[in-house]
């Protein structure tokens, strides 16, 4: 009993990038614990997403054909049961918004330990350890556990599996409990259209919450136009409602990559950065020395944006 | 209707710090009120002033100490407190998921109400579990990472917006009782005002002992245990510009010329 399962993620008709790392982690571990890799395919077009991520070192693949989208009920109800069926050692899970809202639900199910965005494991007989961040990035831990285990792994973290795999494609049966899907899908919306769009942009000026207060955002506009560049910021800007959603940078925003991203004030959380580290070359101002930020930042300067951010506007007017 | 949001003090970390074993040395430790948990007592807060709601419960897990941050809480207007603590509790490094998941259901199962708020994660670790755990071991129905909630909450069902990946949003309608775990954005938590500050000096604030809640002691001990902590192994080749603003900022101009941003 030493075997992984891995449940893949898609999202209007598209599998998402995180299946096919999750297929690199599941093999990983499953080299460590002397086991199989088992992957599900869970709602969707299964056969076609069974085919895609049938990637070398997956053993097997289990489809479940029970709706089009994805719903926690029935993710959270066929995990469980191929739970029981296969009695893998580890379950794993993309730690995505749709893998954070049915990957507790099973643990809890299935009186499981469970262990949330992970960014390495590895296990060592019935041990597991997994390492993971704390204080938004600001120290890494490790944390060990006995035993059986779901764990949910942080998207781009493992490499994309390559290479066709010949895996057996089966077809699994799950028992829905139609009537214990309390939730219903109603629809999907895009959000952020509006009137610039920050993917496009070839610099990018963007301002975290370091900046403090809105009176104080003319700076960074100041800066900007002076670079002829576009003003982009991380969450907390816009949850305050001092920029619009359109100019979010990230996870939940949208994913930039332009030539110079001067990110001000801003820690570089994983969801901030998940949006912005295919920018070509990428400046960080920022007080503290030993912020995230810091990690994937060419060219840094820790000091204050107050002090900083004028001083460089000067430089070009 | 009864709404219960679980808020958490979470310790917030200065620029620079030390690490003691799998703690941060307390020194360079703050506490705050979780930045998620805010936007959930706003909700309720919201809902009951639309009407909705008829009281607002908040459920802590933590020591005499929160009762600074709890307090905050009942500022912004929730009409009570409970706060569960043990000396089990003392010295245990991290509670996993299980081991709130199984304080909190206790609780929750003792308040009855039809809606529980949770934040959707807290900051200092991260685990962003517990809120859809506690509902599958309650029996409620779920929603994870909302960041719309319509306050009509007709027929007895929550239409909830939730936030995925890539600036999309899914539209779900939740059966109630449910637990909502809030994103950040969906509301502008308030300020306490003073005349909240000083009622809230006067609510109600009840401590509960794992034994008033008929948990046993060993679910604290939980399945995942922190073994270690240490900073970050940078891979960075950061070239870091030294001096005073005028010279860091002058470096970062010849950058921007040399990369043809400006002329
Ligand atoms: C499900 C989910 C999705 C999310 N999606 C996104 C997303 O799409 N985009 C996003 O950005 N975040 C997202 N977040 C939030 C993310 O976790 C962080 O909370 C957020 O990115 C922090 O923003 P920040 O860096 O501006 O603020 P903070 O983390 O508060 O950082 C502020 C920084 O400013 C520095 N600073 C302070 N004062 C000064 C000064 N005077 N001069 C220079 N520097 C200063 C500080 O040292 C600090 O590093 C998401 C979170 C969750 C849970």
């Amino acid at each position: 009993m030493s075997d992984v399962l891995a449940i893949t993620d898609h999202r209007q008709g598209e599998l998402r990038d995180v299946s096919y790392e999750i297929v690199s982690a599941g093999r990983d571990l499953a080299d460590q614990t002397g086991g199989d890799l088992h992957l599900a395919v869970i709602n969707g077009d299964v056969d076609a997403f069974a085919a895609d991520v049938n990637r070398d070192g997956v053993d097997a693949i289990h489809t479940v054909d029970e709706g089009e989208e994805f719903d926690h009920g029935v993710y959270a109800q066929a995990t469980a049961q191929l739970y029981d069926e296969l009695a893998p050692q580890y379950v794993l899970t993309p730690n995505s918004v749709n893998g954070l809202d049915y990957a507790p639900a099973v643990a809890a199910d299935l009186d499981l330990p469970i262990v949330t965005d992970a960014v390495g494991l590895s296990a060592d007989g019935d041990a597991l350890t997994v390492t993971r961040e704390m204080f938004g990035g600001k120290v890494e831990t490790t944390t060990d556990l006995e035993g059986q285990a779901i764990v949910t792994i942080r998207e781009a973290e493992w490499a994309v599996a390559e290479g066709d795999g010949d895996a057996p494609i089966e077809a699994f049966d799950a028992d829905i409990d139609e009537g214990a899907l309390g939730a219903t899908i109603t629809g999907f919306e895009e959000v952020g259209g509006g009137d610039v769009d920050i993917s496009e942009a070839d610099v990018l000026v963007s301002v975290g919450r370091g900046i403090e207060e809105e009176d104080n955002l003319p700076i960074i506009e100041e800066l900007a136009e002076a670079l002829d560049a576009t003003v982009s910021s991380s969450r907390p800007i816009v949850d305050n409602g001092w920029l619009p959603k359109n100019r979010q940078v990230g996870q939940s925003g949208k994913v930039v990559t332009p030539d110079v991203y001067i990110a001000i004030g801003i820690s570089g959380a994983v969801q901030h950065v998940a949006g912005m580290k295919g920018s070509d070359t990428i400046v960080a101002i920022n007080t503290d020395p030993n912020a995230p930020i810091m990690d994937i930042a060419d060219y840094a300067i820790h000091d204050d944006l107050f002090d900083v951010v004028p001083a460089l506007t000067e430089e070009f007017q | 209707m009864k709404i219960l949001v679980t808020v958490k003090e979470v310790a917030t970390v200065e620029d620079e710090f030390e690490i003691d074993g799998t703690e941060i040395a307390s020194q360079y430790l703050s506490a705050d009120l979780n930045e998620w948990d805010d936007y959930a007592v706003e909700e309720a807060v919201q809902l009951q002033e639309a009407g909705i709601a008829d009281e607002v419960v908040t459920v802590t897990i933590g020591p005499e100490d929160a009762e600074q941050t709890i307090r905050q809480a009942l500022a912004k207007g929730a009409d009570r407190a409970i706060r569960v603590w043990d000396d089990a509790l003392e010295g245990v490094d991290l509670l996993d998921v299980g081991a709130k998941t199984d304080i909190l259901q206790s609780v929750i199962e003792d308040e009855d109400p039809d809606l529980v708020l949770t934040g959707v994660q807290s900051g200092d670790d991260s685990w962003g579990a517990t809120g859809v755990a506690l509902a599958n071991e309650l029996d409620f129905e779920w929603a994870a990472v909302v960041n719309h909630l319509e306050h009509d909450l007709e027929d007895g069902v929550a239409s909830v917006r939730r936030e995925l990946e890539g600036g999309i949003e899914e539209l779900t309608d939740v059966e109630l009782p449910a637990v909502l775990t809030i994103q950040t954005g969906i509301n502008e938590p308030r300020y306490a005002s003073l005349r909240g500050i000083r009622q809230a000096q006067r609510k109600p604030l009840d401590v509960q002992s794992l034994g008033d809640l008929g948990v046993d002691e060993s679910a604290v001990e939980g399945a995942v245990t922190l073994t270690d902590m240490y900073e970050p192994e940078s891979e960075s080749d950061v070239t870091v510009w030294e001096g005073g603003a005028d010279e860091t900022a002058g470096e970062l101009a010849d950058l921007l010329r040399d990369k043809g941003v400006v002329a």
